[in-house]
């Protein structure tokens, strides 16, 4: 099975985050979030691994909220 | 609507009416839709005698099904109507998918050559019913009856009886098995207390049968946000006769009152076709989808199939093409069953398999509704963004969904399969339908699926060996397998002819295609069920494998040390 990478990864990690929030300028929070939708697309298809993606979406759920995290966790 | 040329169906006095004992048949299907007929059809061809009821006696009006799928169609013919229908429907293939006026991709959903039919025909609900009630009344054993409707059920240790209302009053009539065909309200359903579970789309559709003179090509569209209908998606499907299916979705908001005005529908396909087209309105109707299905399709005697047992929204065409599955997966067992030739419980392998389908046919076509109709305002915006990006990228195109559509169904977990053993390079393992592919028969040119007819059948590899070894040994085979056909497949310029031996006969793989698609090297065997389903294959032919393979297939508990 291929692990959700949670160590350090990035390359050049203070411009990737620079990037990112740069990515956002001038757009309002519906824009924000399109842009955000078709940022998570692109990614997930370069990622490809099901496992993977399967692994980071229950990872991100675990703040979305306490009770959610926990389940989310359980049947990643 | 313009009457249909239909044939005579009408109310007619019964024998079993007058009959001082209640008479007694093998099967009883109620409903005589697209199901009930195929399964009344099917077990007609197996030597059941079957009576079909139906409360109505003319044939479905309206927009209902119209797109039949490939594996449909192997089923009619095996039934002895296919050709007419693939005659008279409108063969397609190919899909394009539009958002915001712009075309975003197109799919073939068949895109390799050497199988006998079409990806899809599109044809009318009535005239699949019309052909199939003809084909009906050439079959000795079944009986189709009219205007009569089952008031009342009795499931007991032996049978099923039930009370039937005619217009000259009721009487009652037995059988040793019932099926429920009865469509999505099941009356039948309703009076044995049951019913059918799961969840309905806040959204409607207007659907609409437009006759016209239009260029538009043989093909699926569909579009999201198209400019003549905006925020919304459209589906447009050509049928015969100059007939077109139009699909408006309206938001869960929409007035279905008002919106089935005609001239409100009309306004609709005019700001879609233009001004300068002509058409006339053959039918309009607003609908809502569920997805739906009964916890169990067996319940003793009582087999629930086709919509009765489950319902899907109709992007993907699931809810016909399901039900036909079902019935060609429910006859043979019940002929089985009724001829002595398997156990009771094979039965409740009709139950695992086409619930299992169901669950897959619900899967996809909720997935499908979720797409077109998001649920949330996240699940609109990833929807919105998907669409945004496959104008660009492909791979964008995949998570497009506005429908996935039927295919045959694999039942990769059923308890008849006999999991593979042997490394195969094909894809149809136990549970696939078989591919069909052209060869040559004794009597010309024909086709796989045709030549294995709807018996079980050992399809065997025989390469180019017309030796006296090979006799014996499929002697030995036909003496082993007394339920089981042997179709020998020989190598291109091998020959093809009806052996001598009864239950054999030797086809030519002309193309080589059979080899391709199943792997057929020498000696290879494919174990196939009377629904055209492989059970088991192996990489010789070994007698007590088979015969295993073949009694796990009818449903007999696996013989202890035996194999």
């Amino acid at each position: 099975m291929n692990a959700l990478i949670l160590e350090p990864h990035l390359a050049r990690a203070d411009d990737f985050y620079q990037a990112l929030i740069d990515a956002h300028r001038d757009l309002s929070d519906d824009e924000s979030a399109a842009l955000n939708a078709r940022l998570i697309l692109l990614l997930a298809n370069h990622i490809g691994d099901f496992e993977v993606l399967s692994a980071a979406l229950a990872e991100a759920r675990v703040d979305a909220r306490p009770e959610a995290g926990s389940d989310a966790q359980s049947t990643a | 609507m313009e009457p249909r040329a239909a044939p005579a169906l009408g109310y007619r006095r019964s024998p079993d009416q007058d009959a001082a004992r209640v008479a007694r048949h093998d099967v009883i299907v109620v409903g005589a839709g697209p199901v009930g007929l195929c399964t009344a059809i099917d077990l007609a061809q197996r030597g059941i005698k079957v009576l079909l009821l139906d409360e109505d006696d003319s044939l479905a009006t309206g927009s209902r099904a119209i797109c039949f799928a490939k594996r449909t169609l192997e089923i009619f013919d095996r039934l002895g109507c296919g050709e007419r229908m693939v005659d008279k429907g409108v063969s397609w293939s190919t899909g394009k998918v539009f958002f915001q006026g712009e075309l975003l991709y197109t799919f073939n959903l068949l895109p390799e050559g050497g199988h006998r039919r079409p990806a899809f025909i599109n044809l009318q609900q009535y005239h699949v019913e019309h052909y199939l009630i003809e084909r009906a009344s050439e079959l000795a054993g079944l009986e189709m009856r009219w205007k009569e409707r089952v008031t009342d059920l009795e499931s007991r240790e032996d049978g099923v009886e039930v009370r039937v209302s005619t217009p000259e009053g009721d009487y009652r009539v037995r059988c040793d098995y019932l099926v429920a065909a009865d469509g999505s309200r099941s009356p039948l359903r309703r009076a044995l207390g049951l019913e059918a579970r799961g969840h309905t789309f806040r959204d409607r559709f207007l659907i609409a049968d437009v006759r016209m003179k239009a260029p538009f090509p043989t093909e699926r569209w569909f579009w999201f946000d198209p400019p003549f209908h905006r925020n919304q998606s459209a589906l447009l499907h050509r049928q015969p006769d100059d007939v077109w299916r139009i699909d408006f979705q309206l938001g869960w908001e929409a007035d279905p009152i008002v919106e089935r005005e005609p001239e409100r529908a009309r306004a609709r396909v005019r700001a879609m076709l233009g001004d300068d087209v002509p058409f006339e309105l053959e039918w309009v109707s607003v609908y809502t989808f569920s997805c739906v299905r009964m916890e169990r399709f067996r319940h003793g005697r009582i087999l629930f199939a086709g919509d009765a047992a489950h319902g899907v929204s109709p992007f993907g065409a699931r809810g016909a093409n399901s039900g036909i599955q079902d019935a060609e997966n429910l006859a043979w067992k019940l002929a089985a069953v009724l001829g002595g030739t398997a156990p009771e419980a094979l039965l409740d392998s009709y139950d695992a398999e086409r619930g299992a389908a169901a669950d897959e046919n619900i899967r996809h076509s909720t997935r499908s509704t979720d797409f077109i109709t998001p649920k949330s305002r996240v699940s609109r915006l990833f929807r919105d963004a998907t669409l945004r990006l496959a104008s660009r990228h492909s791979f964008a195109r995949q998570l497009v969904n506005s429908g996935r559509l039927s295919t045959a169904t694999t039942l990769a977990d059923s308890p008849l399969n006999t999991p593979d053993v042997e490394a195969f390079a094909s894809p149809l393992a136990a549970g696939s339908v078989c591919a069909d592919a052209p060869l040559t028969a004794a009597h010309g040119p024909s086709w796989l699926l045709e030549c294995l007819g709807g018996a079980f059948t050992l399809l065997v590899g025989v390469g180019r060996d017309q030796s006296a070894t090979l006799g014996a040994r499929v002697a030995r085979l036909r003496a082993e397998l007394p339920g089981v056909r042997v179709l020998l497949v020989g190598a291109a310029g091998s020959g093809s002819y009806d052996a001598s031996q009864e239950r054999v006969t030797r086809v030519e793989d002309s193309e080589g295609l059979v080899e391709k698609r199943y792997d057929l090297q020498y000696d290879t065997c494919y174990l196939v069920r009377p629904d055209q389903h492989v059970c088991a294959r192996w990489r010789s032919t070994q007698p007590a494998a088979i015969r295993a393979a073949y009694r796990r297939a009818l449903g007999y508990p696996a013989a202890e040390g035996t194999v």
